[in-house]
């Protein structure tokens, strides 16, 4: 069972404050292109599918499930301590597949296509991570 | 205009050091390129071309050519992580069908074993991913790991497979008096040793070592003056496979793209290919670069490796006969170079005798860059002996 893992302050860019913004708010947002449609990942003000840089932001439902993950047995630097974790792949709703970790699970009980929902993981060191964990 | 043909690898050094705390990187650049110009019977004087990666020191290429006191002509310091010195022969082989240059030294050097550098140090904190992968704890054994997983998901590959991989080189090891890892090991054992990020072992992970490589590329006209064996650089593809804006397929990686350009270039298929050099930062690395080059479908590459698929004596494709990044060298964090050092090695004969494989006319290099959950330069060099 991994405990409380690293939640430092993201490094914001002007292009991923948004996304930070409204983590802090418990808000979970997708940037979409307004000219394909295409939801994008990692958030960026342009949409590698078309070329536009016409993008905005919308509220993503937060339900995924989990395309690849591995548990990290020997973490580096500050996640060593806190293995192990589990860091995983997950195939949201919307499309995109996003580098995050699962956590509130026993890592031996995650599986491929099992369905999560996004948590807001308010850290000790006060950023708020998005992160997955089992569907309710 | 295809370059096939048009270039030779006339030179080709490895350091024969691991562990080198006495000398600087510019010193070990240095070291390498005067080992291979030596090979090749040419002289600093001579290099018109200088080609390097992100291990070089200061403004890298430029830098390099001040401390070498090389006279360049052109200068390229594409950075494609431990792919980049296949990706300079593809280049320096441009550079010399268009004339531009007639000697080109390419050289790699590090000291990640004396200077402790987590593997994969280049994790750039200016990248404009960096804060949505860094922040989950994603390392480089982990950023694999979420590929052989997966592959495992789809294909049934199991983790014995993959340990057959470390076996055949560690069985090549053996006879590599500067190899790093020397002892033979079995499916068990590395099934047995640490997990890192399951379902990868410490035995499925390439070693960290000091050291590095060099080779010189030459025009036709320059090969024709040596007397030393050299090799025809046949075919080259080179690939970046990146996340696709957030739909990574990680069952495959830049080789099922760098591959068939390379083979296509080339004239020639897998089933012709006498020895390959692939690209083991890890074992899953090996099986599915594999199935992208071509030499078994898609998925079945478990079935490939196993029962020694990938010896130099009896396999199907005998593999990394140096004993490759999991048990010779991987030095920088950069196995790319060495990849290229041992396949000249095999067209040359000059591979050690227990692992030189008979009559070998058709060779494979193939390097992989960055890391398979993400982003990776992939390149293929096939080289031939002169009459090809
Ligand atoms: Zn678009």
């Amino acid at each position: 069972m991994t405990d409380q893992l690293p939640s430092p302050t993201p490094a914001t860019t002007l292009e991923t404050e948004p996304f930070w913004e409204a983590a802090a708010d418990g808000r979970f947002v997708l940037p979409r292109c307004n000219a394909c449609d295409e939801v994008i990942w990692y958030p960026r003000l342009f949409c590698p599918s078309c070329g536009s840089n016409d993008v905005s932001w919308f509220e993503a439902s937060g339900n995924g499930t989990v395309y690849s993950f591995t548990v990290v047995e020997r973490g580096q630097g500050g996640w060593r301590e806190h293995s192990p974790y589990v860091l995983a792949y997950i195939e949201l709703a919307e499309g995109p597949r996003m580098l995050t970790n699962v956590i509130d699970v026993d890592p031996d009980t995650v599986a491929i296509d099992m369905p999560v929902t996004v948590r807001f993981d308010a850290g000790k060191d006060g950023g708020n991570i998005v992160r997955f964990g089992p569907a309710s | 205009m295809s370059i096939r043909g048009a270039v030779h690898i006339a030179g080709a050094y490895e350091h024969p050091g691991r562990h080198l705390p006495d000398l600087t990187v510019p010193q070990i650049h240095a070291d390498v390129a005067r080992g291979a110009l030596a090979d090749a019977g040419l002289s600093f004087s001579d290099v018109d071309a200088y080609y390097c990666a992100g291990d070089a020191p200061g403004f890298g290429g430029m830098s390099m050519a001040d401390y070498l006191g090389l006279r360049c002509n052109e200068i390229d310091s594409t950075e494609t992580g431990g792919s980049s010195y296949l990706v300079h022969i593809q280049h320096a082989a441009a550079a010399i069908a268009a004339g531009h240059a007639n000697v080109a030294l390419i050289t790699l050097a590090g000291k990640p074993r004396t200077g402790g550098a987590a593997p994969g140090g280049s994790m750039r904190s200016s990248a404009p991913e960096g804060s949505f992968e860094n922040l989950f704890g994603l390392n480089v054994v982990a950023g694999y790991a979420l590929a052989a997983k997966r592959h495992m998901h789809e294909f049934g590959t199991t983790s014995e497979q993959l340990a057959e991989i470390k076996v055949a080189a560690s069985t090549h090891a053996q006879h590599n008096p500067n190899a790093f890892l020397r002892d033979v090991v079995t499916v068990d054992e590395v099934l047995e040793s640490p997990m890192i990020a399951r379902p990868l072992h410490r035995l499925d992970s390439c070693v960290i070592t000091d050291g590095g490589g060099a080779v010189v590329v030459v025009s036709d006209a320059v090969a024709a003056t040596l007397e030393r064996q050299t090799a025809k650089v046949l075919g080259t593809g080179v690939a970046i496979k990146h996340s696709t804006g957030g739909r990574p397929d990680l069952t495959f990686t830049g080789a099922a793209v760098s591959g068939p350009k390379a083979f296509a270039e080339a004239g020639v298929t897998p089933s012709d290919i006498d020895y390959a050099s692939i690209y083991d930062s890890f074992t899953i690395t090996v099986l599915i670069t594999l199935e992208d080059l071509g030499f078994c479908k898609k998925g079945e590459g478990g079935q490939f490796v196993s029962n020694g698929g990938l010896l130099a004596r009896g396999g199907k494709l005998p593999f990394n006969t140096d004993g490759g990044g999991l048990c010779n060298n991987h030095p920088a964090n950069r196995g790319g170079m060495t990849k290229v050092i041992e396949a000249v090695r095999q067209l040359r004969g000059e591979a050690h005798a227990e692992v030189q494989v008979p009559d070998c006319k058709l060779v494979l290099a193939h390097g992989t860059g960055g890391t398979l959950a993400t982003r990776m330069g992939s390149a293929t060099v096939i080289l031939g002996q002169e009459d090809a």
